[in-house]
C-alpha cells in the first residue's frame, strides 16, 4: 500500500510536470505577426522580443524600406530640417531577432490564423497585430480621388516624398501667393499638427517670400489643440502671415485652379494642401473590425485586442481612442508597450496587467526655435473599461519657449530609438 | 473496506493538499509576476523621452542605473512642485507612490550605458 501510495504521489508530481511543459510550449516557439513598421507596430515587435526575452518568434511586415517620422516632418517645410533627418534604417530591430518583410499584407483568414500578403505568400500567427495607421477617405474630396489630382494637390499627413513635394511646391510659388491648408474635421492623426504647419510655413515666408500668405481653412470650429498658444503666434511673431478661418469645411477642390471650395465660398490658392479625412488602414477594416462608425477600431485596452476578432491587436492611429487620448506617435508606442506587455503574458499564461497606464507627450515647433507641449497621464478604469485622464495630472506649456526645444529633439530622439534601436 | 476507505481518504486529503498547494503556488506566482512586471511597464512610459530601460540617446538625463531613492525623491519634488519643471510636474502627477517606487526600482537596476 506504501509502495502504491509513492507512485501514485509520484504519478502525480510526474503529470503536474508534464501540464508545466505543455504550457509553456514545448513543442515550438509561439508566433506573432505585426503589420505596419510605424510609432506602434515597430514598438510592439521590439517590446515582445525584449520581453518574451527571444521566446516569442516576432515577424513585422512593412511596405517602406524605412520608418520616415510624422512628428517634426512640418520643420521640413519650414525649412530647419531634410526628409533624411527624420528617416530611421528599420535594421536596428534585427539585433532583437524581429523577422522582417518588405510587403503589404493583404488578408487575413482569422479561422487559419493565417496572413497573406499581396505576393500570394501565407503566414501562420497565434497573435496578429495590426498597425496600419491611416487611409484617406478620398470620396470627401470627390475631385481629388484620382491618382493625377493627387500628384498636384497634395496632403503631406504622411512623411516622405509628399512632404518634399510639397516643400518643393512651396519653393517654387511666387511671393505673393497664397498656401492654402484645409483641415478636416476632428478626429484625425494628430490634431496640432496643421496648426504647427501654418506656424512653420509662416515662418518660411517671413524670411523668404515676405509677401505670401497661409490661409487655414479649418473645418472644425475652433483650433483643436494648443489653441492660445497657436492663435498667440499668428497675432505675434506671424501678424499678418496666417488667416485663421474657422467652419470652412471643404465640399470639393478645383484641381485645374487649386480652388478649396467651401459651402458658400471659394479659395483659390497658389499653392493648395489638403488633408482629407482618415480611417483605419484598410487591413485593419476587415473582418468588422472598423467597428466605430466604420471608420476606427474599438480595442479591449487591457490588450488592445479587436473588440470584434479574438487574436488580433489594433494599434496607433487606427484604434478608436479613448476620450481625450490624442492620434499621436507617442501614444501609439505607449499603446503598444500595453499591447507586448499583454500578448507576452497571453503566451505564457502569465497575468494581463489590470491596471495599465500610459502618457501622451506632444511638441510643437512654434518657429524654429520656439517649442511648446501638451500632456497627459491616463489610467486604465476598471468599471468603465476605458482610459481616463488622471485628476490633476497634464497640462501645455504657458508659453512657446526655447528650453523645450532640446527637449523635443531629445524626444524625438529617444523615441525613434525606443521603437528601432 | 475500513482500510480501503482510510486510504481512500488518505489519498484524497493528500490530492486536496497537492492540489490546494499547487493552486497557491500558481495564484501566487501570478501576483507576484504582476508585482515583478509593474516597475518594467511604468518605467517603459519614461522610454519615450528618456529611452529604452531609461538609456537617454542625449538632451535630457539618462535614468538607467542612478539610486532608487534619489529617483523617488526628484518624483515627488516634481510633483509637488518643488523641483521647478517643463512637464515633469505634469507627468508626475499621473502616477501613485507605489507606481513610482517600481519605476524607480526597475530603473535603477538597469546598466548605465
Amino acid at each position: 500500500m506504501l509502495r502504491s501510495r509513492r507512485e501514485f504521489l509520484h504519478a502525480g508530481a510526474a503529470s503536474i510536470a508534464a501540464i508545466a511543459v505543455g504550457a509553456r510550449g514545448a513543442a515550438s516557439a509561439p508566433k506573432v505577426i505585426v503589420v505596419g513598421g510605424g510609432f506602434g507596430g515597430a514598438t510592439a515587435a521590439k517590446y515582445i522580443r525584449k520581453w518574451s526575452e527571444g521566446s516569442i518568434g516576432v515577424t513585422l511586415i512593412e511596405r517602406g524600406s524605412a520608418f520616415v517620422s510624422c512628428p517634426l516632418s512640418n520643420l521640413v517645410l519650414g525649412g530647419s530640417r531634410q526628409i533624411a533627418d527624420l528617416t530611421v534604417p528599420y535594421e536596428g530591430l534585427d539585433k532583437w531577432g524581429v523577422q522582417r518583410i518588405t510587403g503589404e499584407a493583404q488578408s487575413i483568414d482569422p479561422a487559419a490564423r493565417t496572413v497573406t500578403l499581396a505576393g500570394g505568400a501565407t503566414l501562420p500567427y497565434d497573435r496578429l497585430i495590426l498597425s496600419p495607421g491611416v487611409d484617406f477617405i478620398w470620396s470627401a474630396v470627390p475631385s481629388l480621388n484620382d491618382a493625377a489630382a493627387q500628384e498636384k494637390v497634395l496632403h503631406a499627413w504622411k512623411a516622405g516624398p509628399q512632404t518634399v513635394g510639397l516643400r518643393r511646391q512651396l519653393e517654387a510659388m511666387r511671393d505673393g501667393g497664397l498656401f492654402v491648408i484645409h483641415v478636416p474635421l476632428a478626429p484625425y492623426r494628430c490634431p496640432p499638427a496643421p496648426y504647427e504647419r501654418a506656424c512653420q510655413v509662416a515662418l518660411y515666408f517671413s524670411m523668404q517670400k515676405k509677401r505670401s500668405k497661409v490661409i487655414l481653412l479649418d473645418a472644425n470650429e475652433e483650433v483643436q489643440s494648443k489653441k492660445e498658444l497657436f492663435v498667440a503666434a499668428w497675432n505675434g511673431r506671424y501678424k499678418g502671415y496666417v488667416e485663421y478661418r474657422p467652419n470652412s469645411g471643404l465640399t470639393d477642390v478645383d484641381v485645374a485652379t487649386l480652388t478649396a471650395k467651401l459651402e458658400f465660398d471659394d479659395v483659390r490658392a497658389d499653392v493648395l494642401n489638403v488633408i482629407p479625412p482618415q480611417r483605419a488602414g484598410a487591413i485593419a477594416r476587415q473582418l468588422g473590425m472598423a467597428n466605430a462608425n466604420g471608420r476606427f477600431c474599438q480595442v479591449d485596452f487591457l490588450t488592445y485586442e479587436s473588440t470584434v476578432q479574438r487574436n488580433i491587436h489594433v494599434l496607433g492611429d487606427a484604434i478608436q481612442p479613448a476620450s481625450l487620448m490624442p492620434r499621436s506617435g507617442h501614444m501609439a508606442n505607449q499603446h503598444a508597450k500595453v499591447c507586448a506587455a499583454a500578448v507576452v503574458a497571453l503566451l505564457s499564461e502569465g497575468e494581463v496587467n489590470p491596471l495599465p497606464v500610459v502618457a501622451n507627450t506632444c511638441y510643437s515647433y512654434l518657429s524654429d526655435r520656439e517649442v511648446a507641449h501638451i500632456a497627459s497621464v491616463h489610467r486604465y478604469d476598471p468599471a468603465t473599461r476605458t482610459m481616463s485622464v488622471v485628476s490633476g495630472s497634464g497640462g501645455v506649456s504657458p508659453a512657446a519657449n526655447a528650453e523645450e526645444t532640446v527637449y523635443a529633439e531629445a524626444w524625438a530622439k529617444n523615441i525613434w530609438s525606443d521603437m528601432l534601436g | 473496506m475500513a482500510l480501503a476507505s482510510a486510504w481512500t481518504s488518505t489519498v484524497n486529503r493528500l490530492l486536496v493538499r497537492t492540489v490546494t498547494a499547487c493552486a497557491l503556488l500558481v495564484a501566487a506566482g501570478h501576483a507576484a509576476a504582476a508585482d515583478k512586471d509593474l516597475g518594467r511597464d511604468v518605467a517603459a512610459n519614461c522610454a519615450n523621452c528618456h529611452g529604452t530601460d531609461g538609456r537617454s540617446r542625449g538632451g535630457v538625463p539618462s535614468l538607467a542605473g542612478r539610486d532608487k531613492g534619489e529617483l523617488i525623491r526628484q518624483m515627488r519634488e516634481f510633483r509637488n512642485g518643488k523641483q521647478r519643471s517643463t512637464i515633469m510636474q505634469q507627468l508626475a502627477r499621473g502616477y501613485t507612490d507605489a507606481e513610482i517606487e517600481a519605476a524607480a526600482a526597475y530603473l535603477a537596476a538597469q546598466k548605465a550605458q
